[in-house]
C-alpha cells in the first residue's frame, strides 16, 4: 500500500516526529553527544564535574520529561493505550513510560557510584588503549588521569535502554539493542583494577553479544518474511490471519526470542553473565544488572504480548522450560560460587527466571507484576554491587567470599545493609523482593501456571541457602587477620546505597503506591 | 475502650522498646569497662521494661476478652495493599488469646533470665563465641516479640504469612551470632529448612487468594471469608499440603524435627525458650486455625496419617531423648514429643482433644520454658551442657534442684501440674476416635518418666562431683525469672478453668468449621447456625440463623 502511495505522489513525505512524546530519549542522546564535546574540549580538570551536571542533570530531566508524557492528556485522552510516534518506529504508552521512568531512576543511582573517587582516582582505566603492565599504563596511573568518557558511554547505552523496549518496530528494535550494547562492552574492559579480567569480560560480552544480535537479525528476518513487515503489529495481525508460511512464524519467534533471552540472561543463554559482571567494573555490573535488564526485559514484554500476544499457546511451553532451568540453573550454579560478585549475577539469572514466570502469565497481572518486580530488584541489586565496591584490599575490591568473613564485626552497619539486600533477593517478607516474588507468583498462578510456581519456590529455597551462607560468613565467621577494609563512601556512593536499601524497605513495608502505578500501566498493555 | 487498638499497641510496644535501645550509645562509645557495663545495663532494663508493659497490656486486653463474644474480638481491618486483596486485620479468638499472653509472659521472663547470655558468660567452655554486641541480642528479642505477637492476631493469611517467615529472621541471628557449638549450622538448617516449608506455603497462599477470586469477587485473604470459600476435594488437598507441611517443620512433627535439637542446643538458653517455647507454638496454632477451618475435607482425609506421624513422633521423642547425654538435646527431644501429643490433639477432631492440644500449648511453654532456663542456669555455673558433667547438685544448691524437678515433674504430666490436665484431655480425646493412637501415646508418657527422672537422677542425686561443688544457688534475678513460671505451673494445673473457659468457644467453632463439609461425627450440631452465631455476638439464641 505504501508502494501504491508512492506511485502517485513521488515526492517524499517529511517524516512527522512526535518530538514532545519522544523528548525523555531525545535529552538523553543530546547529553550523550554534549558530552562528547565535553570531553573533546573541556580542560581536564573541569571535565569530571562537567560530565556529573552533564550527566545527572540529562537524566533527571529526561525522567522529568517521562512524567510530563505520562500525564500528557493528548496521548491518554479517550481511553487510549497510548500512541504510535515517529511513523511506527515508536511506541508511546503507559508500559513503556514505567519502564523508561525505572530505566531512568536507576541509571541515576548507577552514574552516583560510577562517579565515585575517594577510594582511588575513578573505578575505570586510566588510559584504555594501555597495554596491561605497560609502562604507558603506569604513566597513566601515577598521573592520576582517569576515562571519563565512561559518562556519554553510559548517556549512549542509557538511550539505547530506553529505546529499546519502546519500538514499535523490529528494526527500531534492533538499532536500540546495538546502541545499548556497544558501550556497554566498551563499558565492561575499562575497570582500572585486574584489567585482564576486564578485558577478557568486554570480550566474551562482545562476541557472545554479537552472536544474539545475530539471532536477533535472523529472527527478524524470518518475521519479516512471514508477515512482509518488521511492525509489531503487522506480525500481530498476520500471525492471528493465519496467512503465510508458519514455519517461517516460528522460527521467527525463537530466534528473536533467543536474542532477548540472552540479554536477560535467561538459561542456557546465560553464558556471559557471571563472567562478565565479575570482569566488570563493578558501578557498570550494577548498570548492567539493572537498567539492562530492565530494558531487555521491556523489549520482551513488548514482543511477546503485542506481536506474539495472540500466540500464546504456542510460545508458553518453550518459555516455560527456559523459566524452569533459569530458575533452577541460576539458584543451584549460586551455590557453588565463591566470588561475591558472580554470585549475583547467578542469583541474578535465578531472579530472571522469576521474573519470567510473570511474564509468561501474558496477562495485565503478570505486565504488572513484572513491571513491579523489575523496579524493585532493580534498587536491591544497584545498593548490592554498592556495598561490593567498598569492601577493599590493597588489590581493588575484595570479591572473594572468604575475605568477607566477620566484616558483619568490623563494620556492622555495611555488613547489615548487605543482609538485608541479600534478605530481599530471598524474598523475605517485609522487604521488596518478597512482594515482587508474591506479584509474579500471583500472576503466574491466576494464569494457571501452578507448577511453574511451585519450581519457584522450590528454586527461592535453594537460593536462600548461598545467601545465607554469605550471611553466616559476615556475622557468624570470626574475621581474617589480614581481612579487607571498609572504606568510607563518599556522598555518592553513600546514598546510591542508602536509596538502594530505602527503597527496598519501604517497597516491602507500602508497596501500594509502586504497585498501583504499576498497575495502572498494565491495564491497558501495550499499544499496538 | 472498646474500640482500643490493643492487639497494635502490644505489637508495637516491643518494636518501640527496640528501636529505643537501638538509639543508646553502642559499643564504640567512648568511655572504660565501668561505662560500658552501665550502658549495656541500661540496654537490658529497657528490655525488661517493654517487655513487662507489653505483658501489663495483654492482660489489660485478656481480662477485656468476652467469653461467648463474637469468635474474633478486638479486631481492627485496615486496607493494606489492595492490589493484593491485603489487609492490615488483626484479631484474636480464644486461642490466639491464650498464645499471646503466654507469649508476653515468657518475653520478661527470657528478658531477665539472659540478662548475661549475650555476653556468652555462662557458655560450655571451648565453645564460646567472642563477645557480641548486647545491644542486638535484645533489639532481635524484642522485634521478635512483636513478629509472634503480630503471627497470633493476624486475622488476614497474608499478614499471618509475613509475620511467619519475617519471624526467621532475628531467631536465625540470635542462634547465629549468640549461639554455642555448632550455632552456624544449626541457624542455617533451622533457616533453610523453615524457609522450604514457607515458600511452599507460599504457593498455597497465593493459590488460596486466586481461588477466592473465582466468579469474579473481588480476591481476599481475609481468614473469615476464606472459611466459606469452596474449593474442591483435589485443590483442598493440595492447599493443605502447602499450609501443613510449613506448620509441620515448624511445630516440628516427625519426620520434620531434625533442625529442632540442633538449634535449640545451639542457641542460648532464652533464645531456646522463645525457640520452643513460642514459634514451635505457630506451627501447632498454623494447623488449628488455618488447616482445619480453611480445608476441613482435607484434614480429614489426611488426620490418619498425621495421628500416625503424631504418635511416632510421641514414643520416637521419648525414646530419643532418653538416650541424650547433653541437657539442652534433651529437653529438645521431650519438646518432639510433647508437640507430637499436641498434633495429636488437634487432629483427634474432638472438642476435649483440641481444648487439651490447645491447653498444652500454652502449659508446654511455661514447662518447657522452666526447663530450659534452668537448665540453662546449671550450664552457666558449671560451663558444660553434658548431664555426665553433673552429679549431687541437689546438695549445693537446692533451690535450683527443687524448681528444676517441679519443672521436670510437669514435664511428665504429674497430676497437679498444669501439664496433667491438658495431657489428659488430649489422651481422652483422642481416645473417644482413636484408641490404638492413644493407647501407644499414653506409652510416651511412661518414657517421659524415664527421661525426666533419670536425667534428675543424674544430675541432681548422687554423690556431689568436685567441679561442682562450689555451684552458687539460684540468684534473686534468676529466681525472679523463673518464679513466675512455676507459679503458673502449679495454679494452671489446680484451676486451669480460666483458659479452658477461653479456649472452648474457640475450639467449638473451628470444629464447626472443620466439619461444615462432612457433618457427621462427634458433635450433632447444626454447622451453619452456630457459625452465623458465633460471628454475629449472639452466642446462645442462634436457632433462627437468621444472618445470611
Amino acid at each position: 500500500m505504501t508502494a501504491y502511495v508512492g506511485a502517485i505522489a513521488p515526492v517524499i513525505p517529511t517524516p512527522h516526529i512526535e518530538y514532545g512524546l519522544l523528548s525523555p530519549m531525545l535529552l538523553v542522546f543530546g547529553a550523550a553527544v554534549a558530552g562528547v564535546l565535553v570531553e573533546a574540549f573541556a580542560p581536564r580538570a573541569l571535565r569530571r564535574s562537567f560530565h556529573l551536571a552533564l550527566t545527572l542533570g540529562g537524566l533527571a530531566g529526561a525522567f522529568v520529561l517521562t512524567i510530563a508524557v505520562a500525564v500528557d492528556s493528548s496521548v491518554f485522552g479517550g481511553g487510549a493505550a497510548g500512541r504510535i510516534a515517529a511513523e511506527g518506529a515508536v511506541g508511546v504508552d503507559r508500559p513503556t513510560l514505567f519502564i523508561q521512568g525505572t530505566i531512568l531512576v536507576l541509571a541515576f543511582v548507577s552514574v552516583l557510584l560510577i562517579a565515585e573517587s575517594s577510594h582511588e582516582v575513578s573505578a575505570f582505566a586510566a588510559q584504555a588503549a594501555a597495554v596491561p603492565g605497560s609502562a604507558e599504563e603506569r604513566e597513566g596511573l601515577v598521573a592520576g588521569i582517569s576515562h571519563t568518557e565512561v559518562y556519554p558511554l553510559t548517556l549512549f547505552a542509557v538511550g539505547g535502554m530506553l529505546l529499546f523496549p519502546a519500538s514499535n518496530d523490529l528494526l527500531t528494535m534492533f538499532v536500540a539493542l546495538e546502541v545499548l550494547s556497544l558501550p556497554l562492552y566498551l563499558l565492561c574492559g575499562l575497570a582500572r583494577r585486574r584489567r585482564l579480567l576486564s578485558q577478557e569480560a568486554a570480550m566474551k560480552y562482545f562476541l557472545l553479544g554479537a552472536f544474539s544480535s545475530a539471532f536477533f537479525l535472523f529472527g527478524v528476518a524470518m518475521l519479516y518474511g512471514f508477515s512482509g513487515s518488521v511492525n509489531l503489529a503487522a506480525i500481530a495481525a498476520a500471525a492471528s490471519g493465519n496467512t503465510g508460511n508458519a514455519v517461517l512464524l516460528y522460527a521467527g519467534i525463537a530466534l528473536l526470542g533467543v536474542g532477548l533471552l540472552f540479554k536477560i540472561g535467561a538459561v542456557p543463554f546465560q553464558a556471559w553473565k557471571p563472567d562478565v559482571y565479575q570482569g566488570a567494573p563493578t558501578p557498570v555490573t550494577a548498570l548492567m544488572a539493572s537498567c539492562t535488564l530492565v530494558a531487555a526485559f521491556g523489549a520482551l514484554l513488548r514482543v511477546f504480548y503485542v506481536a506474539f500476544g495472540q500466540l500464546t499457546w504456542d510460545w508458553r511451553p518453550a518459555m516455560w522450560a527456559v523459566a524452569i532451568v533459569t530458575m533452577l540453573g541460576g539458584s543451584i550454579i549460586a551455590i557453588t560460587q565463591t566470588d561475591v560478585k558472580r554470585l549475583l549475577a547467578y542469583s541474578s539469572i535465578a531472579q530472571a527466571g522469576y521474573i519470567l514466570t510473570g511474564v509468561i502469565a501474558a496477562t495485565t497481572a503478570g505486565l504488572s507484576s513484572s513491571l513491579f518486580y523489575l523496579a524493585a530488584y532493580g534498587f536491591a541489586t544497584i545498593g548490592a554491587f554498592a556495598v561490593v565496591t567498598l569492601v577493599r584490599n590493597p588489590a581493588g575490591e575484595a570479591d572473594h567470599l572468604s575475605s568477607w568473613a566477620g566484616l558483619g564485626r568490623r563494620s556492622p552497619l555495611v555488613a547489615g545493609v548487605f543482609a538485608l539486600f541479600l534478605i530481599a533477593f530471598a524474598g523475605i517478607p517485609l522487604t521488596s523482593g518478597f512482594i515482587g516474588k508474591f506479584a509474579v507468583f500471583q500472576a503466574a498462578i491466576g494464569g494457571g501456571a501452578v507448577p511453574l510456581v511451585v519450581v519457584g519456590a522450590i528454586s527461592s529455597a535453594i537460593l536462600a541457602f548461598p545467601y545465607v551462607r554469605v550471611i553466616v560468613l559476615m556475622f557468624f565467621s570470626d574475621p581474617p587477620a589480614d581481612g579487607p577494609v571498609v572504606v568510607r563512601p563518599s556522598v555518592f556512593t553513600t546514598s546510591a546505597v542508602a536509596i538502594g536499601a530505602l527503597a527496598t524497605l519501604v517497597l516491602g513495608i507500602v508497596p501500594e503506591p509502586l504497585l498501583r502505578l504499576a498497575h495502572d500501566a498494565a491495564t491497558q498493555l501495550f499499544v499496538r | 475502650m472498646s474500640n482500643f487498638p490493643w492487639l497494635t499497641v502490644a505489637g508495637v510496644v516491643p518494636l518501640v522498646g527496640a528501636i529505643a535501645i537501638g538509639l543508646t550509645p553502642g559499643q564504640s562509645a567512648p568511655g572504660g569497662p565501668a561505662d560500658r557495663r552501665a550502658r549495656d545495663l541500661l540496654v537490658k532494663r529497657i528490655a525488661l521494661v517493654f517487655s513487662v508493659i507489653t505483658l501489663a497490656i495483654t492482660v489489660a486486653m485478656a481480662v477485656q476478652f468476652k467469653i461467648g463474644g463474637p469468635r474474633f474480638q478486638f479486631t481492627q481491618t485496615y486496607q493494606w495493599i489492595p492490589q493484593f486483596g491485603v489487609h492490615y486485620a488483626v484479631g484474636v479468638d480464644g486461642i490466639a488469646l491464650v498464645l499471646i499472653l503466654m507469649t508476653t509472659v515468657l518475653m520478661p521472663v527470657v528478658v531477665l533470665a539472659s540478662w548475661n547470655d549475650a555476653e556468652g558468660a555462662g557458655n560450655p567452655v571451648g565453645s564460646a563465641p567472642p563477645r557480641r554486641s548486647i545491644k542486638t541480642y535484645f533489639i532481635l528479642m524484642l522485634v521478635l516479640e512483636t513478629m509472634m505477637i503480630g503471627v497470633f492476631a493476624a486475622t488476614d493469611v497474608f499478614l499471618f504469612y509475613v509475620f511467619f517467615e519475617a519471624m526467621l529472621i532475628p531467631m536465625y541471628f540470635m542462634i547465629g551470632s549468640y549461639g554455642v557449638g555448632q550455632r552456624q549450622y544449626a541457624a542455617v538448617k533451622f533457616l533453610l529448612y523453615s524457609l522450604l516449608g514457607g515458600l511452599l506455603m507460599l504457593v498455597a497462599v497465593i493459590a488460596l487468594y486466586v481461588y477466592s477470586t473465582s466468579g469474579g469477587r473481588p480476591g481476599t485473604f481475609l481468614f473469615l471469608p476464606l472459611t466459606h470459600l469452596v474449593l474442591s476435594a483435589t485443590v483442598q488437598k493440595w492447599l493443605f499440603l502447602g499450609f501443613f507441611v510449613a506448620f509441620a517443620i515448624k511445630a516440628p512433627l516427625w519426620p520434620f524435627h531434625t533442625w529442632l535439637p540442633d538449634a535449640a542446643t545451639a542457641a542460648q538458653p532464652g533464645a531456646a525458650v522463645v525457640l520452643v517455647g513460642v514459634l514451635d507454638k505457630v506451627g501447632t496454632f498454623g494447623m488449628i486455625r488455618y488447616c482445619l477451618d480453611l480445608f476441613p475435607s482435607a484434614a480429614h482425609y489426611f488426620t490418619p496419617l498425621i495421628i500416625a506421624l503424631s504418635v511416632i513422633g510421641v514414643l520416637y521423642g521419648a525414646i530419643v531423648a532418653i538416650g541424650q547425654a547433653d541437657l539442652k538435646r534433651l529437653v529438645a527431644y521431650t519438646s518432639v514429643s510433647h508437640m507430637g501429643l499436641i498434633t495429636l490433639g488437634i487432629f483427634a477432631m474432638t472438642s476435649q482433644g483440641q481444648v487439651g492440644a490447645t491447653l498444652y500449648m500454652v502449659n508446654h511453654g511455661f514447662a518447657t520454658g522452666a526447663l530450659f532456663l534452668i537448665a540453662g542456669f546449671m550450664i552457666s555455673r558449671r560451663r558444660s551442657a553434658q548431664i555426665a558433667d553433673y552429679g549431687g547438685v541437689q546438695k549445693v544448691a537446692p533451690v535450683l534442684a527443687g524448681l528444676f524437678l517441679i519443672a521436670g515433674l510437669a514435664g511428665l504430666a504429674l497430676p497437679g501440674l498444669s501439664t496433667f490436665v491438658s495431657e489428659f484431655l488430649v489422651l481422652v480425646g483422642t481416645f473417644t476416635r482413636y484408641e490404638a493412637a492413644a493407647i501407644l501415646a499414653t506409652a510416651g508418657i511412661i518414657l517421659a518418666a524415664i527421661y525426666i527422672l533419670w536425667m534428675y537422677q543424674r544430675t541432681m542425686t548422687g554423690p556431689v562431683k568436685p567441679e561442682v561443688a562450689s555451684m552458687p544457688d539460684l540468684k534473686a534475678r534468676e529466681l525472679w525469672a523463673v518464679g513466675p513460671l512455676i507459679a503458673l505451673i502449679i495454679v494452671l494445673g489446680v484451676y486451669p478453668k480460666p483458659i479452658i473457659d477461653v479456649i472452648n468457644p474457640a475450639v467449638r467453632a473451628t470444629l464447626v468449621d472443620a466439619h461444615s463439609a462432612n457433618p457427621v461425627p462427634p458433635h450433632p450440631v447444626n454447622n451453619r447456625f452456630v457459625v452465623t452465631g458465633l460471628s454475629s455476638a449472639t452466642s446462645s439464641s442462634t436457632q433462627n440463623g437468621s444472618n445470611p
